[in-house]
Order: structure tokens, then sequence, then C-alpha cells
């Protein structure tokens, strides 16, 4: 294990719901082949579940950054989009700006962000608006009682 | 209770993961809402909806679902039969509406909450 980065890189493209949540699943995937608690690699799936379909769902492209230091999980989200003009306003439950095709396939009930902010023991986010987001995100695993 | 089981009781017609039915169903959840699942939903709960799009497995697989029960007639799309297929996720099919699948999964046993 020593001298390797646990750190990975995906690419996720905007409005591709074929393939969305597939980036979600190799995050779990790892986690859980590193012998990770469940519950927690479970609370992980939420955060990063919510960060990647928000690229899909309002973004055109992003990147999502997954790594594993020494006392957390981080996960940092980019993407090339329409940015987020308030971030104050995005993070109220309920608020969505997603269009009707969008919520007709159950996304766009405005929990994005607050299931992230739930999930996660630090969630900050940076926009600029006609640029882009980042999502950065640290989980910090249960400590191994023993 | 099996899915197996759960099957059988209700008459429900499966449509993928054929392999995975003996797998034990804890509790339930009835939303359409995606996110509201990855929220509430628990591990070896069935999920019953009534959205047959490919996404519904990547919830399924990421929060450890038992399966999903389409309701009201409704029919996994092609893809979403694939993905299932790959990730093992059993999808199976009711023509009862989601009020009356719900209540007579709750007669069997599975209930929302401990
Ligand atoms: N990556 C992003 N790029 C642009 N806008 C975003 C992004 N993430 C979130 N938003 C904005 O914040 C709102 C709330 O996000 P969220 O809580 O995830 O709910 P939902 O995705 O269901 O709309 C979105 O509707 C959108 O307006
Ligand atoms: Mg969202």
């Amino acid at each position: 294990m020593q001298g390797k980065a646990l750190e990975w890189a995906y690419e996720i493209e905007g409005k591709d719901f074929r393939n969305a949540g597939k980036v979600s699943s190799k995050v779990k995937e790892i986690l859980k082949e590193l012998g990770f608690d469940p519950a927690f690699v479970r609370g992980v799936a939420i955060a990063s579940y919510e960060a990647e379909m928000n690229v899909v769902c309002h973004a055109e492209k992003g990147t999502l950054h997954f790594a594993i230091l020494p006392e957390a999980l981080k996960i940092v989200v980019e993407d090339q989009g329409p940015g987020i003009p308030d971030i104050a306003l995005a993070m109220q439950e309920g608020y969505s700006t997603a269009p009707a095709e969008i919520r007709e396939m159950g996304f766009g009930a405005g929990m994005g962000l607050p299931n992230m902010k739930k999930n996660t023991d630090e969630l900050n986010i940076a926009s600029t608006v006609g640029k882009g987001t980042v999502v950065e995100m640290v989980i910090r695993p249960p400590l191994p009682r023993e | 209770m099996k899915l197996t089981e759960l099957i059988r009781e209700l008459a429900l017609t499966v449509r993928s993961a054929d392999k995975g039915l003996d797998r034990e169903v804890k509790g339930g959840y009835a939303s359409d809402l995606l996110s509201d699942v990855m929220a509430h939903s628990k591990e070896g709960d069935i999920w019953v909806t009534i959205q047959g799009h490919p996404n519904v497995v990547a919830v399924a697989t990421l929060r450890d679902l038992a399966g999903i029960i389409l309701a009201n007639g409704r029919q996994p799309d092609a893809e979403t039969v694939q993905r299932a297929e790959e990730e093992g996720v059993p999808i199976l099919c009711t023509p009862l509406p989601t009020y009356e699948i719900v209540g007579r999964l709750y007669r069997l046993g599975i209930h929302g909450q401990d």
C-alpha cells in the first residue's frame, strides 16, 4: 500500500442520465473493498451521488476527485456550468431550478445540497456564475472501536 | 421475509436479477423522488416507486436496497433492465397502485419503521 496515492478522479458528463450514478458506485466499491464500515460507506454514497447528480442535472461537465487521507475522505466535484448565483438560497431544502423533464424523473426535489450537508463533516461550495462550481466535502470515518 | 416469498404472496412479475431473489427484505420505503429515497431508505428495504428509468438502479445499489417494486403497471425501460442485471438489482412489477401494494406489503409484515 505504501507509496500508492489513494486518489482517484472520474469524469461526469452533464445531461448524461444513462451513466448517472456510475461514478458514485465506483467510490462506494472502492471504500467497500478497503473495508470501511458499511453504514459509513452508505453515507458517503449519498453525498457523492448528490454531488454527481448536480453536475448531471445542472452543469455541462465535471470531475469528481476522491481521496483517502489519513484522517478523512475528501471528495471534490468541480464543474463547468452556469454556477450558483445565491448559494445560501440553493442550500435551502426544497429549492430547485431543475426543469420539468428532470423533475419528472424524480430529480429536482431540492434535497441534494441539504443531503450533502447532513452526510459530511465539512461542505464548502465556491461558485462563479457563468463559469462553474466547486463542491468540497470532507467526511470523517468513525474511529474503529477496539 | 425473503423476496421469493413476496413475489409469491403478491403475484409480482420478476423483470431482472432472478438470481438475487434469495435476499431478505428488512423493511420498505415508497417514494418517486430519488433524493428522498437516497436520504431516507434503509439497507435491505424494498423500494416501491413508479419510476422505471435506469437511475433507480443506481439508487438501489448505492443504498444497498433489497429490490425495487414498480407499481401501477409501470414497466422498466430496456436499459433499466440491463443495468439492473449488471448490478444484480431485482426489479419486480405489479399492476397495483402504490397505496395498494404498500398496504399489502405492510400486511405481510414489511414495515417502514421498527
Ligand atoms: N453544480 C451546480 N451547478 C449549477 N447549479 C447548481 C449546482 N448544484 C446545485 N445547483 C443549484 O442549486 C439548486 C439546489 O440544488 P439541490 O439541493 O441539489 O437540488 P436539486 O438538484 O434537486 O435542484 C439547484 O436546483 C440548482 O439551481
Ligand atoms: Mg441536486
